[in-house]
C-alpha cells in the first residue's frame, strides 16, 4: 500500500466535500478518468462516492484524498508511469 | 468420512470516523457488546485517535476484538484480502458518506450507516447508495442513537 506522505504532492483543494472534488476536476480538467471505490491510484485505494474522477494533465494526476477527520483533500502528483497506466485503462474501457 | 465441518462465526467491521463526535465511542463499545452477544465477531478500524480511545477505554479487552488501521482495512478489503458479513459505518461528516460508499462498493457484507452529530438530516439526504440508515441526533448523549440502533437491532439482522 502506498502511502500520500512519502510523495511530493500539491494540495489544489482542501476542507472541501467529496462532491465539490469531483465537480473541481471536470471543471478544469479537459482529461480525466472515473473509476470506482478501491481502485488503487499510485497504490493507495481511493475513497469516495461512485463515480471518482481522477484528473490527467500531462504527467501529473488529480485525485482526492479523504481522511476522517479533515475531509477530501484534492492532490496533484506527477509520475509519468501513473499518468501512463491511467490513460491506458481509460482506453480499455 | 472425515473433513472440517467447523462453522466460521459471522464477522462485523465497524468503520469508525473522526472521534470529535463523543456519542462515537460509546455506541461504538454497545454495538460490539451486542454484536459479540448474537455471536459475531467485532473488528474495529479507524484512525489511530478513534481506535485508541477504544483501547485506552477497555484495557481488559472485555469489549474489543481486532482492531486495526483504517486505511489498511480498506486496502485489504478492496485487494479481496479480507471481507465481513456485516459492515457499520460512522459517519457525522462529508468524509464518513466517503467511506461508507466506498465500503459499500469494495464490500460484499450487508452496510448499515450510523448517521449522528449536529447534520444528521443533510448527511443522510446524501445517502444514495444502498444500505441501513441509522440516524439520530446525537452529540454528546448517546442515548438516541442507541435507541435508533435498537429499533433496527442489526446484530439480529
Amino acid at each position: 500500500m502506498g502511502c500520500v506522505e512519502s510523495m511530493n504532492y500539491e494540495i489544489l483543494m482542501r476542507d472541501g466535500s467529496f462532491k465539490e472534488c469531483r465537480a473541481y476536476i471536470k471543471e478544469h480538467f479537459t482529461e480525466y478518468i472515473e473509476v470506482q471505490p478501491g481502485f488503487k491510484i499510485l497504490d493507495i485505494p481511493v475513497i469516495g462516492i461512485p463515480p471518482i474522477a481522477i484528473g490527467l494533465d500531462r504527467d501529473f494526476i488529480i485525485f482526492p484524498y479523504t481522511k476522517p477527520c479533515h475531509g477530501t483533500f484534492l492532490l496533484r502528483v506527477e509520475d509519468t508511469a501513473e499518468a501512463a497506466r491511467l490513460r491506458a485503462v481509460k482506453k480499455s474501457t | 468420512m472425515s473433513g472440517d465441518t467447523s462453522v466460521q462465526p459471522a464477522t462485523a467491521l465497524l468503520v469508525l470516523g473522526c472521534p470529535q463526535v463523543p456519542v462515537q465511542t460509546s455506541i461504538a463499545l454497545y454495538l460490539i457488546s451486542r454484536l459479540k452477544r448474537a455471536g459475531i465477531v467485532p473488528v474495529v478500524a479507524g484512525n489511530k485517535a478513534a481506535n485508541m480511545l477504544l483501547v485506552i477505554a477497555d484495557p481488559d479487552r472485555h469489549y474489543l476484538g481486532e482492531v486495526m488501521d483504517l486505511d489498511r482495512a480498506i486496502a485489504q478489503i478492496s485487494e479481496k484480502k479480507r471481507d465481513f458479513d456485516r459492515c457499520f459505518v460512522f459517519i457525522h461528516n462529508d468524509a464518513g458518506i466517503s467511506y461508507a460508499a466506498t465500503m459499500g462498493a469494495i464490500s460484499h457484507g450487508k452496510l448499515f450507516t450510523l448517521v449522528y452529530g449536529e447534520h444528521v438530516e443533510d448527511l443522510v439526504s446524501q445517502i444514495e447508495f444502498p444500505c441501513t440508515t441509522i440516524a439520530a441526533k446525537a452529540v454528546h448523549n448517546p442515548l438516541p442513537l442507541k435507541k435508533a440502533l435498537d429499533e433496527v437491532a442489526p446484530w439480529a439482522a
